[in-house]
């Protein structure tokens, strides 16, 4: 195949960056997308200049590593498909290919396609977890969980952090994945006694860092690549409402 | 060199209980005056920094990746085993630590065995109390499958993705202790090299990879769990970024490096497609509780479509030459029969390098919803990456490596041959032996990393109490400097060779010539093969950019920089292990079958390597093996 990439160049958090042109010819069919940009660097370093900078590490879709926009939808014109899973028989021939990193206010961009996504891990530390202390849990069979509750927490768990459901939203909102964490962690017996706290907790900090609201686009829900769905913030909202008037009744006393 | 195991006395299913008595405590007050440095957040280092966290100890963790939860342990997909006996089918705590053993080929650590079989129960207990979704039943109770070399089914799972859910939960638990500040979190840092201070290991130097820092950390103890060394093949199942630097750094700061050559190549991935390739991707092992294994009996057949070959003309190889374990023969055993189908001209695919797994018989017993209740995901990525649908032709498999049993040496305490130097999880060698039973790394990561070592390690702590040494003393200057230096020479070469045709000549040599079949002639050419690769390496090699920036190129060359020399080390290894064992094979070596021949007589011992010095060929000493539970015998799943 033959290709023109349009790739964001950008040196540092400080440079304003720009999209720079390139011609990749006899590309495989059967090359990742991935693959194809690691041609590219492989001709780059030939050449003396300095290679595309992007974030990759399993390439097989589950460590979230890789966060690509691909002609304008983060991961790329694949329905649950990452950027490292997408195969360039996904593309025409001749077809010109515009690669720019997830964009949002709370990611910085750090280098060329590679951005600052810890503020995902700041919402978890806030109370994405179920306090148990190791070696203090009881029996695994000791509390039955149904198959369907199960089923919906593993629905829910199967997030992979990547952010590009904010990348996609148009609010930068990180809902989508805060409820996913949330819905898995509340929905499961273990994790009812912190159920309120961790809800308005991770919110809070969700606001603190910089993401937007939902307004019911459902962007987020198009890009994911594990297929999260936006029910998960349906729940979250009621829930949140709930949480936050018990939490109003308990300081009125 | 020092190798006592320090195996505690008395009866085997006594001695955990007995040494953890035995050791010494450090008390909770005391705890926060001791600082411990742990490396790698994968399920070992994760699980052991929001362990150690908890109890009260400073923890700094580092990480290459951009979070935590990127850890390849994420990738992880059949299962993770216990000794439930919850499908009451006669499973033991004995029972998996005799298949552990039986499965490693007899090249394991008894005491280290049996105390993963006896943990392993509590580790499905802490994970479904953090909310790791495992699969369910109706009733609601958690769902097993069967995995490889094992003939009950006490496999737990969370869907395709075990290890993610197994890893997100440890996560989870060291977010807490990050969130409290109990754990300092490092991520986007590289571990470059070791430092002793007494001959003590008292800390580490690290990149800051976004600002090309080299920065000096000390602590009263060192942790590693770095993961395993598959990438030195190139093309593996691990994530692109896996690497043995920080093993290998120890290893020549005076680390023993215990048996190289135990390297497993899995038999389900899914085959090369061409030169751009730069991973291979597994295709989970419960695939084979349903799928079956077949070549064309005539080689006539291999090119036609697979749907129109009768059975009759159909060799399941698996099942016809282990009849009880059948498709679930272990993984090393697999493997070699696919490339023994292939060899003889057999295969199917590109290069004829593929055997099928084919699901047509599942389906029409269960229905097309079930298998793919069961393993959907799977089916669709094979469908994303080969284009093609696995519910209507078999897909085509062809092994790949994959984990790797060997690693630093570790006493029963998970203590190197270095003081204070721990190694956890596939980043050490003690429990799998020369073949790792399917479902069992993950179980090992955590069994290590929550329940191990946060008692052996305060035994250590207590007996050398707080000591932390200043990071701008004169060890962590000399460390810091040869870190530097080293970094400088790589971008000063400016060759005209890239760093990835290096690492792809590299893992050419290791494949071919200890890969899946080895033997004298080709490692001794591999030796001098990869020998003279590294000189060129070192005259020829060009890396652009800057020390002082996010620079990838100057990242991966400094992980190549030790996988051209751990190379060697591995083939050295495998040429002097004159037997076949688990996952090596020696061709001299098997019998008239075509199966492994062990020489127990010669070679029941870890071979471990001490590094004596940049021209000069490494030392071996031996831990002889003792069995006093379970007679080695010849490993037969017929």
């Amino acid at each position: 195949m033959r290709l023109k990439l349009k790739v964001w160049r950008q040196k540092d958090q400080l440079d304003s960056g720009r999209l720079v042109d390139y011609q990749m010819d006899n590309i495989s069919e059967d090359s990742s997308f991935l693959e194809m940009l690691d041609l590219l660097n492989e001709s780059l370093v030939e050449k003396g200049d300095e290679p595309i900078a992007f974030d990759h590490d399993c390439r097989e879709g589950i460590c979230g590593m890789c966060s690509l926009t691909i002609n304008g939808i983060p991961h790329g014109p694949e329905k649950l498909t990452t950027a490292c899973q997408l195969h360039m028989r996904s593309f025409k021939n001749g077809e010109t290919i515009t690669i720019e990193p997830f964009r949002s206010k709370p990611f910085k961009i750090t280098k060329d396609l590679i951005v600052d996504r810890s503020a995902f891990d700041k919402i978890i530390e806030a109370g994405g977890f179920i306090s148990v202390r190791t070696g203090s849990a009881p029996d695994g069979n000791a509390i039955p969980i149904s198959k369907s509750d199960s089923d919906y927490a593993m629905d829910a768990a199967a997030c992979i952090g990547c952010a590009a459901c904010v990348a996609a939203c148009k609010n930068s909102s990180a809902m989508l994945f805060t409820s996913a964490k949330i819905s898995q962690l509340n929905s499961l017996p273990q994790g009812k006694p912190e159920k309120d706290r961790r809800l308005l907790s991770m919110v809070s900090e969700m606001d603190r860092s910089g993401f937007g609201n939902c307004t019911n686009y459902g962007e987020c829900h198009a890009v994911c690549p594990k297929g999260i769905s936006v029910d998960f913030i349906a729940n979250l909202n009621r829930d949140y409402a709930k949480a936050s008037v018990k939490n109003l009744l308990k300081t009125i006393g | 060199m020092n190798l006592n195991a320090k195996i505690p006395e008395g009866p085997i299913e006594n001695k955990w209980e007995n040494h953890k008595f035995r050791i010494k405590l450090v008390n909770p007050s005391n705890r926060r005056k001791y600082n411990v440095i742990i490396v790698g957040s994968g399920l070992a280092g994760a699980s052991a920094a929001a362990t150690l966290g908890e109890l009260g100890y400073n923890v700094k963790c580092f990480c290459y990746q951009d979070s935590p939860r990127r850890a390849h342990s994420i990738a992880a997909q059949g299962g993770i085993n216990a000794a439930k006996n919850y499908q009451n089918d006669g499973d033991s705590v004995h029972r998996l630590f005799y298949d552990t053993i039986k499965g490693g080929d007899f090249r394991s650590r008894e005491a280290n065995v049996h105390r993963l079989a006896e943990l392993s129960v509590n580790i499905i207990d802490q994970c479904v109390a953090q909310g790791v979704p495992f699969a369910r039943e109706y009733g609601g109770l958690l769902a097993n499958r069967s995995f490889g070399g094992a003939q009950v089914s006490r496999t737990f799972y969370a869907r395709g993705q075990t290890g993610q859910q197994l890893l997100l939960g440890a996560y989870s638990a060291l977010s807490k202790q990050i969130s409290t500040g109990q754990v300092q979190m490092y991520t986007r840092h590289e571990m470059l090299d070791l430092v002793l201070v007494d001959d003590h290991a008292k800390g580490i130097i690290t990149r800051n990879l976004i600002s090309g820092e080299i920065d000096a950390w000390s602590a009263d103890a060192v942790i590693l769990a770095t993961g395993g060394y598959s990438n030195v093949f190139f093309l593996s199942t691990n994530a692109t970024g896996c690497n043995v630097t920080a093993s290998y750094r120890a290893y020549k700061k005076g680390a023993g490096f215990a048996n190289p050559c135990y390297t497993q190549i899995h038999p389900t991935c899914i085959p090369q497609s061409g030169g751009h390739q730069s991973k291979l991707t597994l295709m989970s092992e419960s695939l084979r509780n349903d799928g079956r294994v077949w070549v064309p009996l005539n080689k006539n057949d291999c090119q036609s479509d697979p749907r129109s070959i009768s059975d009759e003309n159909r060799d399941y190889y698996l099942e016809r030459k282990y009849p009880s374990f059948g498709n679930l023969a272990p993984r090393d055993i697999s493997s070699r029969s696919a490339k023994e189908v292939c060899d003889e001209g057999r295969g199917v695919g590109p290069g004829n390098r593929g055997v099928y797994l084919d699901f047509a018989d599942a389906i029409s017993r269960h229905g097309e919803n079930t298998i793919a209740e069961k393993y959907g995901n799977l089916f669709d990525m094979y469908e994303r990456i080969t284009g093609e649908n696995a519910y209507k032709r078999p897909m085509r498999i062809y092994p790949a490596p994959h984990y790797t049993m060997g690693g630093l040496w570790v006493d029963y305490n998970l203590m190197s041959t270095i003081p204070g130097c721990f190694v956890m999880g596939e980043a050490n060698f003690s429990d799998h032996g020369a073949n790792r039973l399917g479902a069992s790394a993950l179980m090992q990561g955590l069994a290590d990393g929550y329940f191990v070592l946060p008692y052996t390690l305060a035994n250590y702590l207590a007996e050398v109490g707080a000591n932390k040494p200043d990071p701008e003393g004169e060890q962590f200057k000399t460390a810091k400097k040869s870190v530097n230096d080293q970094t400088k020479k790589l971008l000063s070469i400016n060759g005209n060779r890239t760093v990835r045709s290096f690492h792809i000549e590299l893992g050419q040599i290791m494949w071919n010539k200890c890969g899946m079949a080895r033997n004298e002639k080709g490692l001794t050419e591999a030796i001098s093969q990869i020998s003279s690769l590294r000189e060129q390496f070192w005259s020829d090699v060009k890396v652009t950019g800057k020390d002082s920036d996010l620079n990838q190129e100057l990242e991966r060359a400094g992980r190549v920089v030790d996988f051209l020399e751990f190379g060697e080390l591995l083939c050295r290894d495998a040429l002097n292990r004159k037997e076949s064992c688990g996952g090596h094979f020696r061709e001299e070596y098997q019998s008239h079958e075509g199966e492994a021949e062990r020489d127990d007589e010669n070679f029941s011992h870890a071979s471990v390597w001490e590094y004596k010095g940049e021209k000069e060929t490494p030392i071996k000493h031996k831990e002889e093996l003792e069995f006093n539970v379970v007679k080695p015998s010849v490993r037969s799943y017929k």
